[in-house]
């Protein structure tokens, strides 16, 4: 009979101990420190009397399929001027520095995402820049 | 047929040639990165030119991984004893190669990053979709097939695997050739020819890699091949080299009998527009001379060439079969499109003028870094496993019977 | 009078499809709100309109490229014509060899019915529109360039280099492929094309745009009215772009 689960950890005691050691500092270190230990990003609040689609919360969560599925909508179906559009957001959230929401770390869409690091693939192509012309610019009409 | 047990290369030369090949499938890595930060505009391709050489490397492995798998169905699928025991080489060849071209093919696309999206959304018209699920499928069967072969209980699958293996393999290479065939745009392409062509070529080119592959693993480890397999298989590469030929000139006898396509055939074969003559000396020097007459001239002469006259044969027509790729993938983008049939055209975005290619390192170097990691697989592949062809080998110094 | 034993499997049963159900709306839900979101902006496009241009080359003067700079400026794109730089309309000068009659053509993504750019797409980023219009949606381009292989009029544009600088409503950037979208961002709100409405502006009136389903509109009685051709039209594509004058 080759040797079971419980007969191998006590082969090993060392590995054991070291394992638990390391899985006891780091459920403490996710049980929560005081928030000020902790960094936070610095998000720039957006244009002072605008409201957001929904609640930051959600917002937050589901950005990335409000995203996508208003992109689908305007590339495929001709949806423009969308209230979940990119534009509509970059509108509201440029920064009154940069005028952007990636152009620099602070602002608004950056400093979150270089908190999570996570990469932001949409301003390879997108302008990060809030367009500040008229409504009917661009369409053509007089 | 004697199971002369496992073979292994000397270790310490293994590791040079590992390391040789890790260090020019990085720089392939490198090169890649490169030009996925710069964008394309650090290589040679343009907007008349958007595949280039790693395409032409890229489809050479492609279809000679789709072709070096016929040594394997000649042996399970169509018994003929010879070529049984080469069966597992031919698979881990056909697998390093699928793998080396496919890298080169993914990391050539303007966005490399987005290769889940290509495995995610699917456009059934589309050749490069089908290709998705044919090549995986492909690296699929090869497995299971080189898994009933080793593996003594499952030996009797092997056949059966071995039929998947080549139906499956025909349809891969029709797409491949399809690819090209399906394009109404291009006087060079939109030619239902193109698919049986390039299962010839196939054959042709996956016997040659095979053979260059089996000459140098048997004279590294000192053994000779039975002179009478060594006779088959190079008759064997003749008639695939001379069957290419045939179906490489009937495409261009068609294409010369339409007037339509005159300008065209004069721009490859004559060099008509092109300054440089590339594409002529590459067709006629490279693919018709280097490419298929001198290798058959070496393959078919009275009293054989020996290994020797077979080796270099296998390599010529590698050669060749770059040089043809080239002419085909890259001359079909040089010469300009027909939008005004009858007229003399100018424009700023290089209408009706042909465009020169001059590919520049870092598409050298993903080509060549391709051909490394199929090299690095089969290396490995070699090592690790029991590939050697299995062979009554004479003791060594003993002479070989004629 | 049931078991207890079916009497279990009974109260497990409902329990399992309230759960769906309760899953099923939650999954729902979102899609519910999104929906209601996007319904206050412009309406999705139909296959009621199919846009289309009419060219007059009689009216195209050699030297004149208004409608190039006016789509390079509208779009954002280099207007240092190179072989790597995208160009998504272009002055063709032609001069037919047997008679020696010349002509200025401009030539942009012809806005096939049977595009070969969508047929070859392998993820489906190449594809037409309901009105008609052919686009790149680059949000799915891999930048395979098989449509560049694939279209007869060399209407696609591969990006070789990175971009920045973007125009707000015409978003491209580097490895992917583009054309001439019919300045969709503009049709979408009720505008026409930057190089027709170039084209009109000059004075030379060469261009018009129009839905070529609605035989009321001035492009379908103008195609009625006068002799015009597809390009390559025995490729049997049925472009969306028609030429007057060739």
């Amino acid at each position: 009979m080759h040797c079971g689960v419980s007969c191998q950890l006590m082969r090993h005691p060392l590995a054991v101990a070291l394992t638990l050691v390391l899985l006891i500092a780091t459920g403490a270190a996710i049980a929560g420190e005081p928030a000020g230990r902790t960094p936070r990003p610095a998000i720039e609040p957006a244009t002072a009397g605008t409201q957001c689609l929904a609640t930051p919360d959600v917002m937050r969560r589901d950005h990335p399929s409000m995203l996508k599925h208003q992109r689908d909508e305007t590339v495929h179906r001709g949806v423009r001027e969308a209230r979940a559009s990119l534009k509509a957001c970059i509108g509201c959230h440029a920064s009154a520095a940069t005028g952007s929401v990636a152009q620099a770390k602070t602002d608004f869409c950056s400093s979150c995402h270089s908190y999570a690091a996570v990469q932001i693939d949409c301003f390879e192509c997108h302008s990060s820049k809030a367009q500040r012309t008229t409504a009917l610019a661009g369409t053509g009409q007089p | 047929m004697t199971n002369t047990g496992f073979h292994a290369i000397e270790s310490r030369a293994f590791y040079v040639l590992l390391l040789l090949g890790g260090l020019v499938t990085a720089a392939g890595l490198g090169a890649a990165h490169y030009m996925e930060v710069h964008g394309h505009v650090v290589t040679g391709m343009s907007n008349q030119v958007v595949w280039g050489l790693p395409h032409v490397f890229a489809i050479f492995m492609i279809v000679a991984a789709s072709g070096v798998l016929n040594v394997a169905s000649i042996g399970s699928v169509f018994g003929q004893t010879a070529y049984k025991p080469r069966a597992p080489l031919s698979g881990l060849l056909s697998l390093a190669l699928l793998a080396g071209g496919l890298m080169v093919l993914m990391l050539d696309l303007g966005r490399p990053d987005r290769v889940i999206v290509a495995a995610t959304h699917y456009n059934f018209t589309s050749v490069f979709a089908w290709n998705v699920f044919l090549y995986s499928g492909m690296a699929a069967i090869i497995a299971i097939y080189l898994w009933t072969m080793f593996e003594r209980r499952l030996n009797g699958y092997s056949k059966a695997a071995g039929i998947a293996a080549l139906v499956w393999r025909f349809a891969l290479t029709t797409g491949t050739g399809s690819i090209f065939g399906f394009l109404v745009a291009r006087q060079a392409y939109q030619s239902a020819l193109l698919a049986p062509l390039f299962i010839v070529l196939s054959f042709a080119w996956g016997l040659a890699v095979f053979l260059i592959v089996q000459s140098v693993m048997y004279a590294w480890n000192g053994h000779t091949l039975p002179e009478d397999v060594r006779r088959r298989m190079a008759r064997l590469l003749g008639v695939f080299v001379a069957a290419s030929l045939y179906l490489v000139a009937v495409y261009h006898g068609t294409n010369l009998y339409f007037a339509r396509q005159s300008a065209f055939e004069a721009f490859i074969l004559l060099g008509r527009g092109d300054e440089l003559g590339v594409f002529p000396a590459l067709f006629w020097g490279g693919y018709v001379v280097v490419g298929a007459l001198l290798p058959m001239l070496l393959l078919f002469m009275p009293r054989g060439a020996g290994p020797n006259g077979m080796l270099a044969a296998s390599a010529l027509v590698v050669a060749g079969a770059f040089a043809l790729l080239f002419v085909f993938i890259v001359g079909g983008q040089s010469f300009p499109l027909e939008i005004f049939p009858g007229h003399e055209v100018t424009s700023s975005f290089a209408d009706g003028a042909v465009e020169l290619y001059r590919p520049r390192w870092p598409e050298w170097l993903l080509g060549i870094g391709g051909l490394g990691a199929a090299f690095v697989l089969t290396a490995i592949g070699i090592r690790a496993l029991d590939f050697l062809p299995q062979d009554d080998f004479a003791a060594p110094g003993a002479k070989v019977a004629e | 009078m049931k078991t207890g034993a079916e009497q279990g499997l009974a109260g497990r049963r409902k329990f399992l499809g309230l759960a769906a159900a309760g899953m099923g709306g939650v999954l729902l839900a979102p899609g519910i709100h999104l929906i209601e979101v996007a319904q206050a902006a412009t309406p999705a496009v139909t296959g009621k309109v199919r846009w289309g241009l009419l060219i007059d080359t009689t009216k195209c003067a050699s030297g004149c490229s208004d409608c190039v700079s006016a789509c390079n400026t509208e779009n954002g794109l280099d207007p240092r014509p190179s072989p790597t730089s995208a160009q998504w309309i272009r002055k063709v000068e032609i001069k037919e060899i047997k008679t020696g009659r010349s002509a200025s053509v401009p030539v942009m993504c012809q806005h096939c019915a049977e595009p070969p750019c969508v047929d070859v797409c392998p993820t489906g980023a190449s594809f037409k529109r309901a009105d008609g219009i052919v686009l790149v949606d680059r949000h799915s381009c891999i930048g395979c360039r098989y449509c560049v292989m694939a279209c007869p009029y060399k209407a696609r544009s591969f990006v070789h280099e990175p971009v920045s600088d973007q125009k707000p409503d015409v978003p491209r950037g580097k490895g992917c492929v583009e054309g001439c979208t019919l300045c969709v961002h503009r049709v979408d709100k009720g505008g026409t094309p930057a190089c027709v409405e170039a084209c009109a502006k000059a004075g030379h009136h060469a261009m018009l745009f129009g839905d070529l389903n609605d035989p009321a509109s001035e492009i379908s009685q103008r195609v009625k009215a006068v002799a015009s051709r597809q390009l390559r039209a025995d490729l049997r594509l049925d472009p969306g772009v028609r030429y007057q004058g060739l």
